[in-house]
């Protein structure tokens, strides 16, 4: 009877103290809370205020489409066509966003091929190439994309090629970066046979860790261009190009139905990439590794 | 076989009979060619539409040498507490919109959840939602959101969460399919009811995944509300822009190293505690 009553008091005793921890984050996440809502300037007055009128703006943004005449022409009030009535246009900017996308991550990927084997710690020269280029890589990727382009802009003058050169900074980070990890796990094996026949380094990486690191890499290239696809259609909020200009605009000049159309199609435009894409991966990762 | 060297007759019989020995084909040859082809033909079209020629490249590098030597050294500037508290905007901004997004995401997870929502059509559809709204990024909401409720953090902080409620509530759908449907029915088998079976059967297991992926979408929402001001949604996206506007390319720099540093610092702090609760 003893031991148990010790049992079942060590047992209360531990559950109080573990429900006073709990208790002591849940208020010290609160007061975190409260600090940021003030900060953030998110009162309860304001808030009141605005949901009403995002559930306004929203309802501003939904197309009025009718049944009777929903396949009607451009001139159709309710029509799906009088709602996308811009749609080649749009079509044609939409285009234009994926092959910046492309383009950049092309481009930033080669970059980033090059600069992955010294940034590998199994091929660097030595110690400090390695820390260097590793930490290198790692500033321009945690760099965001759509900061570049501010900067770029500047530089390059309003236009696509602004936008493709600061995605293709932050991809060449962001390759370079798991391209080099891919790398240091690569079996070592092969790198000592072509160097121990006689091979240069060059030869080395392209006939002993190329082969291993392929398909890696071509994975990582295609889900970098899915990410670098959402980027291109927004970087163009800050002049650079793509459907991201336009939609900037749109928003900005309260064209209430284009706005709504131009996300659908983005949306639908992004679905359909990542669909291709994924395809493309495991076709890609089959090939190679057969 | 005395001779070392082969006629040209058995050359051509050991070709007829392992071709692939000599190299690739001739159709595939032919179409590596097509392919290298259309690939420099692609780029050409592009760098021509896009007007990329080695002169405005050259231009362009030179523009950011200007800027590159004026960036250094970097400098606060005279209004660096507006630096500071923009900084602080974009962390709340972050906190505050990734906390809204948890609360929201958690029942939505249940309902994307294959276990939980059992019809195929409806879980099917479900997901395909959340992947439609995680294909907008959180600056197209920030820009809506400017529009609805005007300047500033406020619209900030709501782009962030909705931009993440589809990613929260995906993530937490997988957790919760991912979850071990045994310790549910041995709650059954002791005789709880539902609330028990989801308090004792399922939360334990989801809940260190669902707090992981919070604090992770903290930090990784700190990089996104640092630019977010860009469209006028408050913190410091406003002042780098702002800085851009006027050419303090010194102040520039200083702003992008102050972001680093916050988001390095808030991934340090947040995957200790992550490891914290993994380790239990």
């Amino acid at each position: 009877m003893t031991t148990r009553t010790t049992i079942e008091q060590d047992w209360t005793r531990r559950r109080n103290t573990r429900r006073l921890a709990t208790l002591g984050y849940l208020i010290a996440i609160a007061i975190c809370l409260i600090v940021s809502a003030l900060v953030s300037e998110a009162y309860p007055a304001a808030l009141w205020a605005g949901l009403p009128r995002v559930g306004e703006y929203f309802g501003k943004i939904t197309p009025t489409l009718h049944w009777a005449t929903l396949f009607g022409s451009t001139s159709t009030k309710g029509a799906l066509a009088y709602w996308f009535y811009r749609v080649d246009s749009w079509a044609w900017l939409f285009f234009e966003t994926t092959q910046m996308a492309a383009l950049a991550t092309l481009g930033g990927s080669v970059l980033g091929l090059v600069l992955c084997f010294p940034a590998a710690r199994n091929l660097a020269p030595n110690r400090w190439v390695y820390v260097l280029m590793r930490r290198g890589l790692e500033l321009f990727r945690t760099v965001p994309d759509i900061v570049y382009a501010l900067i770029l802009v500047w530089a390059f003058g309003v236009g696509p090629l602004a936008g493709i050169l600061a995605i293709a900074a932050h991809t060449t980070g962001a390759t370079g970066k798991l391209f080099a990890e891919a790398v240091e796990n690569a079996d070592m094996r092969p790198w000592d046979g072509v160097r121990s026949a006689g091979g240069s380094w060059m030869q080395a990486v392209r006939f002993a860790i190329l082969p291993q690191v392929m398909p890696n890499f071509l994975s990582y290239v295609l889900l970098r261009f899915e990410v670098n696809v959402r980027g291109a259609a927004v970087i163009g909020f800050v002049g650079a190009g793509g459907i991201g200009q336009e939609l900037y605009q749109v928003i900005s000049l309260n064209y209430y139905e284009e706005i709504s159309a131009i996300v659908v199609m983005m949306i639908v435009v992004i679905a359909a990439i990542d669909l291709l894409s994924e395809q493309l991966r495991s076709y890609a990762i089959g090939r190679i590794s057969a | 076989m005395t001779d070392s060297t082969l006629s040209a007759a058995q050359i051509a019989t050991w070709q007829a009979r392992l071709p692939r020995a000599f190299g690739p084909p001739i159709s595939a040859r032919i179409g590596l060619w097509i392919g290298a082809i259309a690939f420099v033909g692609w780029l050409a079209a592009l760098f021509w539409w896009f007007d990329i020629t080695p002169a405005r490249i050259w231009r362009g590098l030179d523009g950011i040498g200007v800027i590159l030597r004026l960036m250094i050294p970097p400098s606060p500037g005279e209004q660096w507490r507006d630096i500071l508290r923009g900084m602080g905007e974009s962390v709340a901004m972050a906190f505050l919109g990734s906390t809204v997004a948890v609360v929201v995401a958690i029942p939505l997870g249940f309902l994307g959840a294959r276990n939980v929502v059992i019809n195929t059509l409806a879980h099917f559809s479900i997901r395909r939602i959340f992947d439609g709204f995680r294909g907008m990024d959180s600056l197209i909401w920030a820009l809506a959101f400017v529009r609805a409720v005007g300047l500033g953090p406020l619209a900030g902080v709501m782009a962030i969460a909705v931009a993440e409620i589809a990613v929260l509530a995906k993530l937490f759908a997988e957790a919760i399919e991912n979850a071990d449907p045994r310790e549910a029915e041995a709650i059954t088998a002791v005789g709880g009811n539902s609330v028990l079976r989801v308090r004792f059967g399922l939360l334990p297991q989801v809940l260190p995944v669902m707090l992981a992926q919070y604090l992770y979408q903290i930090e990784s929402n700190t990089r996104s509300a640092s630019i977010l001001g860009v469209v006028g949604a408050g913190g410091i996206g406003l002042q780098i822009a702002e800085r851009i506007k006027v050419r303090y390319w010194d102040e520039v720099l200083f702003i992008i190293l102050l972001i680093l540093f916050t988001v390095g610092l808030i991934d340090a702090i947040s995957s200790r505690i992550r490891r914290r609760i993994i380790d239990g």
